[in-house]
């Protein structure tokens, strides 16, 4: 079995791991925040979407122009002003929250340790039969869940540092003001409708990472972690005299 | 838990409390001296709103540039949101090709005054191909004519205690005697976007007179902001130095409808 030869190494972190909490404080209180505003993002990003729900390649676009995508979605106006109102108040959240978490991470080595895999990790085969597990939904091993597997750890650097700059960037992108002053930025994503057409396929990319994230969070025992990304301990905390 | 690691996330959190305090502390200094609290800041929305004005506002100088396109990147369609205004005085202003309008501008300014159609056309004319985008998701690139709103400003004088500059179209009841009853498509600027080199007040678009529905015969255009910042169908500007008085005092009509005013977003 794969797992066999991780033994020893888990063996030594669960004994360390057992006494210090799974997920430090600033993770605990930023993940929480995050997905908060992620839910006020994509809701009002539906509300704001919806008014127009064409996507288009370049600067412009519009009913009567070539569009990329027409989303099997009516036209409905009326919802895009609470909508902004709503996607900046939880964007501003999400960007200071990610600050937070960010400068705390690479602070602490929390990147380092825990999420930048090893250099014999990196297997096709290791990160095939992972997969493999999880579609075949095979609960993990409680000592394999103290720390992250190579996939977990791929999926995470590249939601922190992928698709959360590019949803940032993207969205930054469409603003007329940001766009005069860094026009090169609306310019490298191809265009206002261009950057409005990536934000969408980011927002379609977390989507499934949150599905796939619930999914997994259920194979390996839904109470056991979410408590542990509540009070940073898997089971109920013994108390140590 | 160990007493290394709960000290060490100790000095994370602190340094973390700690700048977000200062930070707090320096913007809420910056917001009081340099007016980047927005009309519509009250509210759990307006906390955001308030950010994003401050951030873009702290982000800009006064004369960042929107781009511009050359006459080839016209779009061949150029869509129009809302129809032109039923208003008597301007269906008849409309009939009679414009030649009875005059936009008045009012308030805080040395020479309160009348410009006809012919009197603008008159000042120097500039052209500029710029993007606008609706807040809806649709956008377009087209050639606007006018004169700048900065010479026209210039020419009425404003005075240093101004702050906002209010456009009133002919889909408002601007004419109201009692302004807190105003409602419609009224919009205002900051001093910041009124004096930006961009902004213009467009008579013309792509070589020809501003058509009806892309709000004949006088519209601002503002490159830097969503198209709603740009009013149609002008009548009045009036400058002033709080919005507080006008509609529901959020500084634009589309505001009391759940829009927020700043629109470079």
């Amino acid at each position: 079995m794969a797992q066999t030869a991780l033994i020893p190494a888990v063996a030594i972190q669960s004994s360390a791991s057992l006494d210090s909490p799974r997920h430090s404080a600033v993770v605990r209180i930023t993940h929480w925040i995050t997905a908060l505003s992620f839910f006020g993002l994509l809701y009002s990003g539906i509300a704001i979407l919806i008014a127009h729900p064409r996507l288009y390649w370049g600067d412009t676009g519009g009913v009567g122009a070539p569009s990329l995508i027409d989303l099997p979605i009516p036209f409905m106006i009326g919802h895009s002003g609470w909508g902004r109102y709503l996607h900046f108040l939880s964007a501003w959240t999400a960007v200071l929250t990610g600050m937070v978490y960010a400068f705390s991470g690479a602070v602490s080595k929390h990147f380092r340790r825990d999420l930048l895999p090893t250099r014999e990790e990196m297997s096709w085969g290791r990160v095939w039969r992972i997969v493999w597990n999880d579609l075949r939904w095979k609960r993990p091993a409680e000592e394999d869940s103290l720390t992250y597997n190579v996939v977990q750890k791929l999926t995470y650097l590249g939601v922190v540092f992928v698709l959360f700059p590019l949803i940032i960037l993207s969205g930054l992108a469409m603003s007329p003001a940001i766009a005069s002053v860094v026009p090169t930025l609306r310019i490298g994503f191809g265009g206002q409708q261009s950057a409005r057409t990536i934000h969408f396929f980011v927002t379609l990319a977390l989507v499934l990472f949150l599905c796939v994230h619930i999914a997994m969070v259920c194979l390996a025992g839904f109470t056991g972690r979410v408590r542990a990304m509540i009070t940073g301990y898997s089971a109920a905390r013994k108390v140590r005299t | 838990m160990s007493e290394r690691f709960s000290r060490r996330k100790m000095i994370t959190t602190g340094i973390a409390a700690a700048a977000g305090a200062s930070g707090l502390a320096v913007a809420a200094h910056l917001a009081d001296r340099y007016g980047l609290i927005p009309p519509d800041n009250s509210g759990i929305y307006g906390v955001g709103e308030t950010m994003t004005y401050a951030a873009q506002r702290l982000l800009m100088s006064r004369h960042s540039l929107a781009r511009e396109f050359t006459r080839s990147d016209i779009s061949k369609i150029a869509p129009v949101k809302g129809p032109p205004p039923e208003d008597e005085t301007y269906q008849r202003l409309l009939a009679g090709g414009f030649a009875d309008w005059r936009l008045k501008i009012d308030g805080l300014v040395a020479r309160p005054s009348f410009f006809s159609l012919a009197d603008l056309k008159r000042l120097p004319a500039e052209s500029h191909v710029y993007h606008q985008a609706c807040e809806e998701g649709w956008s377009f690139i087209a050639e606007w004519i006018g004169v700048r709103l900065s010479y026209v400003l210039n020419l009425v004088g404003v005075l240093p205690q101004a702050k906002y500059v209010v456009f009133f179209g002919f889909d408002t009841n601007f004419f109201a005697a009692d302004k807190q009853s105003i409602k419609g498509k009224w919009n205002s600027l900051d001093m910041s976007d009124a004096w930006h080199p961009q902004a213009l007040l467009a008579y013309g678009m792509n070589g020809q007179d501003l058509p009806t529905p892309h709000g004949a015969p006088v519209r601002l255009r503002v490159p830097r902001q969503l198209g709603g910042k740009s009013t149609k169908y002008l009548s009045l500007i009036t400058v002033t130095d709080t919005v507080k008085g006008i509609g529901r005092g959020f500084g634009a009509g589309g505001t009391e409808r759940g829009f927020s005013w700043y629109a470079g977003i």
